[in-house]
């Protein structure tokens, strides 16, 4: 493996959201906030308790994870596109990095950046709640391990995506819903057996549970099913987006 | 010795059904300064976009210095560097970061980059604008920018297309210069497209002319050009009577009150010109070649794929 090229391709990633700070890393911190004071604090001082937690205590992981998730997709997806775009992804192709340095770069800079939006998500909520850590490993495994998969659906919608609009069809129309929908503001066991299994079909369900039995220890589903659902679809997901780059579609006419 | 570059039989047919190349065939020595001509269209950015990996070839086989595209990629693309005919870098990065990048895809570290990097950018006359976005640049200045980004990893084997498009003549000739030295000093085997004919006269000892994806001509500069069989004179006289007379072996057009253009045959000579000119009292203040000799053949092979130049 060429190390230095990945390198290269993660630092240039890096250089490309610190640079643009201010749509990358700041929005998270400002929209978290008002999450923490609205949903947290207004509303959730009359939700009550949440599967034996304070709600406030009890969205925050869901939270963190969410701004993980969108943020790991959103870097690949915007920088991969803009590069197709700009054809500066020219650079690469006739340079002999191989496709799995560009897959491997591309998602370590969305990983990094999607961790530390987490960091400062985590840092935010501090203020607002009294954070414990039930399993450290469980935390930081989740996490990686969901930021790697969303990072490479993101540099999937970049391969498919011909126009600017086609990058934001994908988190708009699937991502958010199925985010809001995956257990962030509520546990599943309040909703009727029916629609149980249907948010079970959700994949985002099983990440968010287990980053949250990383901080509270409580789950709706398995942590194993969990592991096993996410390696599976990250594995799918490299296997597709190598086929793609192999095949050159949406690069090489 | 082995080539620098060897095409055979390289077809493509883009997904719409454009054929864009219709089977050439295409060999570059080592060391050559080589031109690729052709109208717009005729096929040779695809050519050059499948030896750089940047198209998908529909058949035939690509060899860069003995390096077999489809097999040996890694070690093709390491010996080629490519200046694209349009920019295509980050318009947000900076110009030393574009090319220390360009150099870490090949494997260079960031260090040894900085330092190849130097002398290039000074040499482009880009050392000053090292920090800036390259978005900020003037037109040439990118052009450069793209010529550095090429070089960074020393290839053996350079491909410009369309170099110096959009380029004032000061920096064309510049840059001509550069590219002269780097196929001197360097041995770096140069192929280039262009427009400018004079420009490829003038720099390039072996030429292949493409038209509608077949190669149309392909020969040394010297020998296209001595297939040359008559040359166009525009000539600025005092005055013309009111009907041209005929010249005697030559042929004549008016173009203006004072101007005319003859067509002088290959090895005839212009002083029976003067003569015939003279028999008819009419004073030339001053003779130029109507165009570049380059040019007149390209125009007739292009026109006439088929007839090709006359000897």
């Amino acid at each position: 493996m060429n190390l230095v090229a990945f390198q290269t391709i993660v630092v240039k990633e890096i250089t490309r959201w610190t640079r643009i700070w201010s749509q990358t890393l700041l929005p998270p911190a400002i929209t978290m906030t008002l999450y923490f004071v609205i949903f947290g604090n207004l509303i959730g001082s009359r939700v009550g308790q949440m599967d034996g937690f304070g709600y406030m205590e009890y969205i925050v992981p869901g939270l963190i994870m969410m701004s993980v998730i969108t943020n790991s997709y959103g870097n690949v997806v915007s920088s991969f596109f803009s590069s197709k775009y700009q054809r500066s992804i020219e650079e690469m192709m006739v340079s002999p990095v191989s496709n799995w340095v560009i897959l491997a770069g591309y998602v370590g800079g969305g990983v990094l950046r999607g961790l530390f939006t987490g960091l400062i998500v985590t840092i935010v909520a501090s203020f607002f709640v009294d954070l414990q850590i039930h399993n450290f490993w469980v935390v930081i495994s989740v996490v990686l391990l969901t930021s790697i998969l969303f990072a490479i659906g993101g540099l999937i919608n970049a391969v498919f995506a011909k126009k600017f609009d086609d990058v934001a069809i994908v988190p708009t129309f699937i991502l958010t819903p199925l985010t809001y929908l995956g257990g962030v503001f509520y546990s599943i066991s309040l909703l009727p057996d029916f629609w149980q299994g249907v948010s079970k079909l959700n994949p985002i369900i099983y990440m968010v549970n287990a980053f949250r039995y990383g901080f509270l220890g409580k789950s709706d589903i398995q942590i194993g099913i969990a592991f096993a659902i996410i390696l599976v679809f990250i594995a799918l997901l490299t296997s597709f987006a190598m086929y793609l780059l192999n095949r050159g579609i949406g690069l090489r006419a | 010795m082995t080539k620098a570059l060897s095409i055979k039989d390289l077809c493509k047919t883009y997904d719409n059904g454009t054929q864009a190349l219709k089977g050439i065939n295409l060999e570059v020595e080592q060391g050559d300064f080589f031109a690729l001509l052709g109208p717009n269209g005729a096929g040779k950015s695809t050519a050059i976009g499948i030896i750089s990996a940047l198209v998908n070839k529909s058949a035939g086989k690509v060899e860069v210095f003995g390096h077999d595209i489809d097999t040996d990629l890694t070690n093709a693309k390491k010996q080629l560097g490519l200046v694209p005919q349009e920019f295509n870098f980050n318009m947000f990065e900076g110009v030393e970061q574009i090319i220390v990048q360009q150099a870490g895809y090949y494997g260079i570290s960031r260090k040894e980059a900085k330092k190849r990097a130097q002398p290039i950018l000074e040499q482009l006359g880009l050392w000053d604008k090292r920090d800036a976005q390259s978005r900020e640049l003037s037109g040439g200045m990118k052009r450069r920018l793209m010529i550095a980004r090429g070089l960074i990893h020393e290839p053996k084997l350079l491909i410009l297309d369309e170099p110096t498009a959009g380029v004032d003549i000061e920096l064309r000739r510049s840059m001509w210069d550069f590219m002269q030295e780097l196929n001197r000093e360097k041995k770096t085997t140069i192929v280039l497209t262009t427009h400018y004919l004079e420009e490829a006269e003038s720099l390039c000892r072996n030429i292949a002319i493409i038209n509608h994806g077949e190669i149309a001509e392909n020969t040394s500069m010297k020998e296209l050009l001595s297939k040359l069989d008559l040359e166009t004179f525009v000539l600025d006289t005092t005055g013309l009577p009111a009907q041209m007379p005929p010249l005697n072996g030559y042929d004549v057009r008016v173009r203006d009150d004072t101007t005319i253009e003859v067509d002088v045959n290959k090895g005839a000579g212009v002083n029976g010109v003067f003569e015939e000119l003279s028999k008819h009292n009419i004073t030339v203040l001053s003779m130029r070649n109507k165009a570049n000799r380059l040019e007149e053949l390209f125009v007739r092979l292009v026109e006439n794929p088929h007839g090709g130049p006359k000897s």
